[in-house]
């Protein structure tokens, strides 16, 4: 009889053969298509009139025999009338270019801002980056977590809001901050985020900016440097020049 | 990503000219004066080159190899690699030099300490993300990264990831019958993508996600089908891309290589035939640039497998109604005996992967019984100077010139699947040289646009006085190919076909500056074609049906369209071929011969080049050499052929037409003008009926012939086609 004890002594003698597996690198975001209920090929993709009109504008912009510049702001404007970007929306955007469908694949799937699976109405984007980490970015994810009953990377049932996990958005100065849909909502404590999550529930849509009582990244309360006049010119310079 | 030229880029718009002046004139100033030459300096060894020239191609001049993995000369630069960073003086970072263009007065070091720092640690970031599975890799021994690390890697590993985030894995893609993926080896070379995109013209192929989870692959599943696929698996650098059924069955230091030719098209594509234990394990192409590159088709690549099933392995002769194996002295005799019964009621039918040596000991033979009679398999119109004037039956500007043209009429023939690497060769004209392609005959895929002219024969008169954009763009034209395929000319009025195809040719060369120029071209559809009409065969074998005297068929490996009832009832019919196909079938006596793997033969392609296979393997069996089985049975009907060894026959071959025997060697035709007159001088009138080609789809590509039938390999093509097109991408 095999006891734990005897085990470890025959593991310890090299009589129980070591297995070994390395860990596994990937990636949270999958590089290739799979046919699911909400994204196949069947399903259709029209561009609205009023986004038709605007998709004859943007490749209006562009020099005949460029017109494949245009793939972006298509990929875009087929996210922003989806909500994500389905592989039948790529496939129109390929056939209004008259391009190869790969040729949009790849462009879909290498800026992480073309959504390419089910997303909610409201994307939480949160910086969790070292200026906002610093400035409690891990309290408003918390806060969301609770909030929302989501983790990161999930959506509520609902289908309302996704939360992301981003690096850093460029607005150290307002840190921390969150980014929902397009609107960055800055300068937050826990209280902020909780308000903030419930008017987007209530189907308002709350002010976008620093929470703090600043316009935007000027210093909080009085200027703490810079304060005089600015020097007129000369100043510095020799006397005798 | 493939680029385009500035005029297709526009696809013909209307600019201001005088916008468009600057963009265009440049190139034209470039080739009007020839700029000087600049020198550089490679490893001190000075060199001169025109400007423009990149620092790999300059250090190639002076014999010195830089590493490399995603540059491919015959591809456009991707610069991605890294692999040939080399330290140009004074400069403070190391080039790549695939990509950077040589300036005045360089001194670029490849072998300098910084040089060989950069090449250590890209190797080092390379193999990062390589998995160490050589022992278990298709492509070691014949592997580029393997190679190049023992070359100019380090010597130690720094790697320790293992430890902490992992190593990176991607999944295997399924990419149809041919090519089997291990993406985990892929180092992003794209060289694959770049193939696909420029000269398969499929642009399946792509590159998802980014960084490190970058992967090549098709992002949807989807089969990579082409008839040029099988080369990404040579173009690809390390053990991504090997090839299926070769999986697992050799080791490159183990094969034999024979050089060789391939015959399942007329092109004649240059082959290396390699084996192991006396079977063929797999077939690679060779280089030649006045063929194939170094590209073959996949049905050329990988119907090797047809070459070991359906053989015929034993003489068979015919008792009591049924086949039965016998031995060759009793096959001979029985067939000989039938022969001397006939006399000179005998004919003979070659198929299309006759050699010159069999179809001249063939006719040698047929002609001392006092029989005319011998034809091809493959019609050709006989009206006028028939098969007489070679420039009627050949392709006569050559494959590689093709690239060349300017405009390219094609006449009744899917290029694309018959002569796939004349096809590329087109398509490479369209892309870096504003080609216009026209086509008479079906709308059929030729991953080129193209004006579709119509698609009966009096779109030819139509163009020859006909105002058209296209007619003009052709009569305007400096270097204008007619390409008249074997479909066209197998119609009941094939002669006014041709006949049309030729007034319009001579029409068009009146014009040409080019004297070399020729515009009429025929293209074959089989390999063996061209000899037998040198030979003197006649093309169609019409006459034989007619013939209800005939007492002895001798089919040398005609097995396409002929069936039983072309023959009389009590008619002899001998079948001499290496597989069990639609002749063994019908045939009262079978003369197992060799494939071209198996024997040392003369084939002519379609351009007139003549070339030759070597032995590879021996032929299964009881089967013999064709020549050989002809002058052996020449013995049993009494009238021996005066040839002993291949050296004798090849001597006779250079008696017929001295041309047979001068391998590597293009013959050139003439005499257009006047094959033009004799043609004229009967009428020949065309019907209206619509020009068909017989391989519409890449469907029919893949099963042409006796020995692409009887692979396992090309089934499962068709079968991926098939599920292709009911996938819903």
């Amino acid at each position: 009889m095999i006891t734990l004890k005897n085990l470890t002594r025959f593991w310890q003698k090299g009589l129980v053969r070591n297995l070994q597996t390395s860990s596994v690198l990937q990636h949270d975001a999958l590089f290739v298509h799979r046919d699911t209920a909400e994204d196949n090929p069947d399903i259709k993709f029209e561009f609205t009139p009023e986004n038709l009109k605007r998709v004859d504008a943007i490749l209006s912009i562009y020099p005949e025999g460029h017109k494949r510049a245009a793939m972006i702001p298509l990929l875009d404007l087929a996210q922003r009338q989806y909500g994500w970007l389905p592989l039948s929306a790529m496939h129109t955007v390929a056939d209004i270019l008259c391009l190869p469908r790969m040729r949009v694949y790849e462009v879909a799937t290498f800026y992480t801002m073309f959504i390419r699976k089910p997303i909610g109405k409201y994307h939480l984007q949160i910086c969790t980056t070292t200026p906002c980490w610093l400035r409690g970015s891990d309290d408003i994810l918390s806060a969301i977590k609770t909030q929302l009953k989501i983790n990161v990377g999930d959506t509520t049932c609902d289908k309302m809001f996704s939360l992301s996990e981003v690096e850093c958005l460029g607005a150290c100065v307002n840190a921390p901050m969150v980014q929902i849909n397009d609107d960055y909502y800055e300068d937050l404590t826990t209280n902020d985020m909780v308000e903030i999550l419930h008017d987007l529930k209530c189907g308002k849509k709350p002010r976008a900016g620093p929470r703090n009582g600043r316009y935007a990244s000027e210093p909080l309360g009085q200027p703490t440097s810079l304060k005089s006049d600015p020097p007129s010119p000369g100043f510095g310079v020799r006397s005798d020049l | 990503m493939l680029r385009l030229t500035v005029q297709k880029a526009l696809n013909g718009v209307l600019l201001n000219p005088k916008h468009l002046g600057p963009v265009l004139s440049k190139g034209a100033a470039d080739v009007a004066k020839k700029p000087a030459q600049i020198e550089v300096f490679i490893d001190d060894k000075p060199v001169l080159v025109d400007p423009g020239t990149t620092v790999l191609q300059a250090a190639a001049l002076v014999g010195v190899e830089i590493p490399r993995f995603c540059y491919h000369e015959r591809l456009a630069v991707a610069g991605n690699c890294r692999m040939c960073l080399v330290e140009v003086e004074k400069s403070p970072k190391p080039v790549a030099a695939c990509a950077m263009p040589v300036m005045k007065g360089w001194r670029i070091k490849t072998n300098s300490e910084m040089t060989k720092r950069a090449r250590e640690g890209v190797m080092e970031f390379l193999l990062v993300n390589h998995p160490l599975d050589c022992p278990i890799c298709d492509q070691g021994g014949e592997c580029d990264l393997q190679d190049q690390s023992m070359a100019f890697g380090s010597d130690r590993s720094r790697f320790t990831d293992i430890d902490f985030s992992g190593k990176r894995a991607v999944e295997d893609k399924d990419i149809g019958p041919l090519i089997k993926t291990i993406m985990t080896r892929c180092i992003h070379c794209t060289r694959c993508i770049r193939f696909a995109s420029e000269v398969a013209g499929i642009d399946d192929l792509g590159t998802t996600g980014r960084g490190s989870d970058m992967q090549v692959g098709t992002y949807v599943e989807k089969f990579f089908l082409s008839e040029l696929s099988g080369n990404v698996i040579d173009l690809c650098p390390v053990g991504a891309l090997t090839s299926k059924p070769y999986s697992f069955t050799a080791r490159p230091w183990e094969l034999r290589r024979t050089d060789s030719i391939d015959v399942l098209d007329a092109v004649g594509s240059n082959i290396v035939v390699c084996t192991r234990t006396g079977e063929v394990q797999r077939i690679l192409p060779r280089t030649n640039e006045e063929v194939n590159e170094e590209w073959l088709s996949d049905k050329s690549r990988f119907a090797y497998d047809g070459l070991k099933r359906q053989r015929l392995v034993t003489p068979m002769f015919k008792c009591d109604g049924q086949l039965r194996p016998v031995d060759w002295e009793t096959a001979l005799i029985g067939v000989g005996n039938e022969i001397k019964r006939a006399g000179s009621d005998v004919a003979a039918i070659a198929g299309g992967m006759a050699d010159a040596e069999a179809l001249v000991a063939l006719k040698d033979l047929f002609n001392k019984l006092g029989s005319e009679h011998l034809y091809t398999e493959s019609p050709f119109p006989v009206n006028g100077s028939g098969t007489d004037l070679r420039s009627r039956y050949l392709l006569n500007n050559g494959i590689a010139p093709a690239e060349e043209a300017d405009v390219v009429l094609f006449i009744g023939t899917n290029a694309r699947l018959e002569a796939p690497l004349l096809n590329a060769r087109v398509r490479k004209g369209y892309i870096h040289n504003e080609t216009e392609i026209g086509v008479i005959g079906p709308c059929v895929d030729l991953r080129y646009e193209y004006t579709h002219i119509g698609e009966d024969p009096s779109c030819i008169k139509d163009l020859e006085c006909g105002n058209s954009p296209f007619a003009q763009k052709l009569k305007a034209a400096k270097k204008p190919l007619i390409i008249v395929g074997q479909d066209a000319l197998s119609r009941p009025d094939s002669s006014g076909v041709l006949l049309a195809a030729q007034t319009l040719s001579a029409l068009l060369q009146k014009n040409l500056q080019d004297p070399h120029w020729k515009v009429l071209n025929i293209l074959h559809k089989v390999a063996g074609q061209v000899a037998a009409l040198d030979i003197g065969y006649v093309p169609g074998y019409e006459k034989v049906k007619d013939n209800s005297q005939l007492k002895v068929a001798y089919l040398l490996g005609a097995d396409e369209s002929i069936n039983r009832s072309c023959f009389p009832l009590d008619c002899f019919i001998i079948y001499q071929g290496h597989h069990g196909d639609c002749g063994a079938a019908m045939a009262d006596a079978i003369l197992p011969g060799a494939a071209y793997t198996e024997k040392q033969a003369t084939y002519v392609n379609t351009e007139g080049r003549t070339q030759q296979t070597l032995v590879a393997v021996s032929p299964p069996g009881l089967s013999r050499e064709d020549w050989k089985i002809i002058r052996a049975l020449s013995e049993f009907v009494g009238e021996r052929l005066p040839y002993d060894n291949l050296d004798q026959i090849r001597c006779r071959l250079d008696e017929i037409a001295p041309h047979l025997t001068r391998y590597g060697n293009v013959e050139n035709a003439n005499y257009f003008a006047q094959a033009l007159q004799l043609s004229q001088k009967e009428s020949a009138a065309i019907n209206t009926k619509p020009i068909d080609v017989s391989q519409r789809s890449l469907e029919d590509f893949y099963m042409t012939d006796v020995i692409s039938r009887a692979s396992a390999t090309m089934a499962k093509c068709v079968n991926a086609y098939k599920t292709q097109q009911s996938s819903k991408y």
